[in-house]
């Protein structure tokens, strides 16, 4: 709505149950998203490559294909952002999903505002302008274009990814509690599930650490959170 | 002063330390007090047979030397007498045939190891050295005893030839060259008449029983050997018979503390069909039966986990249309007529209350299945205050009271799961919100190098004794006629006090009628290390003196 007449995100919804896709689409469609639903897993991948969505909501229990391997097929492909809608809150499965790729998660029952909020935080990126270049150790950030290299070769990284490291790296030696983190990349406020930040951090290292285990870039402060350091600028 | 204190260090710490480690050794070890006392027992029984046996032995010598030494006496007696009978009574003087007598004594004495000294007959009580004694070498005069001398200076006159007397004695300064100054001996008496004078003399013979006391000697070492080697074989015997016992025992109790520890497939090795392998065999049989029972209760568990997270998908997705559909009726129910619109609100409303209500119960049950886990991080608990106080501000506001937080400047740090320490100050907080009947509430925190607490403190309506241990008690009513107004679902406490378990904390509640209450939440400092204090009172300080 506020990106304009012309612009509706599309959102997929890929969920075996008849009635809360229909639901889901009822109260996407008040909330001036185009929808399109998919009922079984095995069929998510080829929807995906003909709706072209802006969000891609995911029920973790899918009649033909597993929700998690779904979203690791998308996530191979694209960096489309991926809102997992699971039924249970326990740490293993929210942990499993978003190791597989999924960039936030809401548990059923959702209230229909708290679903929204995570679609249109995920939607409407919170782009910095600015066409500075920023480094942190052997990275180099090309923030408007949305490119990171490594010692030259470029590395992929999904959006939700690109703005964590954007953000830590911005202020390098700052350190950011989690639920700053969960403020400034994902938008919530009081949304404090700091698992969230926790499996992206991990994420994040594995694609531009050299050695995930000792992280050199992206570093963990203890009893406090994250912050961005790099070797050379080290004393 | 220096060496005098570090010894008195040796003494004061290691001589008590090694005494404990004996001590604890002593009384963990059957096999060495069998041992002990088995070899005390025999070392009595043996030094009681021993001194029976020596005491026979040595008065058997003793007598068989003492007839000898009788029949030595009167055979020499004799023969003396016949030599001086044999010699012409020419010779008068009683004293120079008295010399000659006892130098011919003295020659076979020499030979036979025995002294002599002869006396003439005195009166009581006078020293022998003065009735003119003729003593052979190295004869003292002073082992004699009195009783002896007594004995012949009573018979006086009427002693016949050849009385014999003797009796037992120290020989002094008499043994042989090379041995004790005093040795054990006998005295003989006898009494002699020369033919020269009417005047019988008093003849003692000196032997000496040194030989018996070799013999005796060499009698008591090798019974002493004996008895050495004796204890030495049965302090081997008890040692080895007793491990014969005690090993079995004791492999039975390394895999007893191995099967508690949870490695259930441990068993006994079985050998014969003695009493120790029928316990090892009711061992194992034991053990197989606990490991049934608790793969049985496991599978329970497995099964009971499965369900429930079954039966949260299943009903959480039905919830979620029903939810979202509830949001879209309320939504449009301004264009609704007033009583539809009131069920639109209602619907709304009683959504919330059965989903918390459903929430919480999946929650107590993953609980009671023991399929909660925690996912630890060190936690500032100040943090997580502000947190749960900005997120019930609202709640507070509606309530008409505030929520104060006391909180040091360091932070306060505990190894936690952030989302369940959460869960828990919230419950308290929005506790204390319903129970402040709009009081000031204040949270208090503090941290030490052990542990990190909160403490909830309210000024409502308090709690009655003996409530504060109920009010953890799923669906518990302090009054049962008060209605829930913040539409807790009567499980929050419940859920606070698993999770506080589950983090090895306290949960606790304080409380006095018409004084308010206090809950305080106590975590140790690092997962799993056993709590033995809180840095924070559970009875809050202005209380404290009511109490008291």
């Amino acid at each position: 709505m506020s990106q304009g007449e012309d612009f509706r995100a599309r959102v997929l919804v890929v969920d075996d149950d008849a009635a809360l896709s229909e639901m889901l689409s009822i109260v996407l469609r008040q909330e001036g998203f185009d929808s399109h639903v998919v009922e079984r897993g095995d069929e998510a991948l080829d929807a995906f490559h003909a709706y072209h969505p802006d969000v891609v909501l995911l029920d973790l229990m899918l009649p033909g294909k597993d929700g998690i391997d779904v979203c690791k097929e998308i996530r191979a492909e694209s960096g489309v952002p991926i809102v997992m809608l699971t039924a249970k809150g326990d740490t293993v499965d929210v942990v499993v999903g978003l190791e597989s790729g999924a960039d936030d998660y809401v548990v059923k029952p959702f209230k229909p505002k708290e679903l929204v909020a995570r679609i249109r935080a995920r939607v409407r990126r919170n782009d910095v302008p600015g066409s500075d270049t920023l480094s942190v150790g052997p990275l180099s950030i090309d923030v408007a274009g949305h490119a990171v290299t490594r010692d030259g070769q470029p590395v992929s990284l999904t959006p939700l990814e690109f703005d964590l490291l954007v953000c830590l790296a911005r202020k390098p030696w700052q350190v950011f509690t989690r639920e700053v983190l969960l403020e400034q990349v994902w938008g919530y406020r009081h949304a404090a599930d700091t698992r969230l930040v926790n499996v992206h951090v991990q994420r994040l290292r594995s694609k531009i650490e050299t050695d995930p285990e000792n992280p050199e870039i992206v570093l963990t402060v203890r009893g406090v959170g994250y912050k961005a350091g790099s070797s050379s600028g080290q004393q | 002063m220096a060496g005098r204190s570090r010894w008195d260090d040796l003494v004061g710490r290691r001589a008590p330390e090694a005494l404990r480690r004996g001590l604890t050794f002593w009384r963990r070890s059957i096999q060495a007090r069998v041992v002990v006392s088995t070899v005390l027992l025999s070392a009595v029984v043996i030094a009681a047979v021993g001194w029976f046996l020596l005491r026979q032995v040595e008065h058997g010598l003793v007598q068989r030397r003492v007839d000898a030494i009788l029949a030595e006496v009167a055979s020499e007696n004799s023969q003396a007498e016949s030599v001086l009978r044999g010699t012409p009574g020419t010779d008068t003087n009683a004293t120079r045939q008295a010399l000659n007598f006892v130098q011919g004594l003295s020659v076979s004495g020499q030979a036979r190891g025995f002294r002599v000294v002869m006396v003439s007959p005195g009166r009581p009580g006078q020293r022998l050295q003065d009735r003119g004694p003729e003593a052979t070498r190295r004869a003292d005069l002073d082992s004699i005893p009195r009783s002896l001398i007594d004995h012949f200076d009573a018979l006086g006159a009427e002693a016949s030839t050849s009385h014999t007397a003797w009796t037992f004695t120290t020989l002094k300064g008499s043994g042989r060259p090379g041995h004790a100054a005093e040795v054990p001996g006998v005295v003989v008496g006898t009494v002699v008449s020369f033919n020269s004078s009417t005047t019988s003399r008093t003849l003692y013979y000196l032997f000496p029983l040194d030989d018996v006391q070799e013999t005796l000697a060499l009698v008591t070492r090798a019974l002493l050997t004996a008895a050495v080697l004796l204890l030495l074989l049965i302090a081997a015997l008890t040692y080895l018979l007793t491990r014969q016992i005690v090993t079995p025992i004791r492999m039975a109790r390394r895999v007893a503390e191995r099967l508690a520890a949870g490695q259930l497939q441990e068993r006994l090795r079985v050998a014969g069909e003695d009493d120790l392998a029928r316990l090892a065999t009711s061992f194992n049989q034991m053990a197989t039966n606990l490991q049934r029972q608790i793969r049985q209760l496991e599978e329970l568990s497995r099964v009971q986990r499965r369900f429930v997270s079954d039966v949260s998908h299943e009903l959480r997705t039905p919830l979620t249309t029903v939810r979202l559909a509830g949001s879209v009726l309320h939504e449009a129910r301004t264009d609704f007529d007033p009583a539809t619109r009131r069920a639109a609100e209602l619907l709304q409303t009683e959504l919330d209350r059965f989903e918390n209500l459903l929430v919480d119960l999946l929650e107590i049950s993953r609980f009671d299945a023991g399929a909660a886990v925690l996912d630890l991080d060190d936690v500032n608990l100040t943090d997580v205050i502000r947190r749960v106080v900005d997120g019930t501000r609202s709640l507070a506001d509606q309530r008409l009271t505030r929520v104060v937080v006391r909180a040091p400047e360091t932070p306060c740090i505990a190894e936690a799961d952030v989302r369940r320490v959460e869960r828990i100050v919230r419950n308290l907080v929005t506790n204390a919100i319903d129970h402040a009947e709009s009081k000031e509430i204040v949270v208090m925190v503090a941290a030490d190098e052990q542990a990190a607490a909160v403490a909830v403190r309210d000024h409502g309506v308090g709690l009655a004794t003996g409530d504060s241990a109920l009010v953890f008690n799923r669906f518990w009513r302090a009054d049962p006629a008060r209605a829930r107004t913040s539409g807790g679902t009567g499980l929050g406490l419940a859920i606070s006090l698993e999770d506080t378990h589950l983090h090895g904390g306290w949960l606790q509640a304080w409380g006095k009628p018409g004084e308010g209450a206090q809950f305080r939440l106590t975590l140790p400092r690092y997962a799993g290390h056993p709590l033995r204090h809180s840095p924070l009172p559970l009875v809050p300080d202005d209380a404290a003196e009511v109490v008291a």
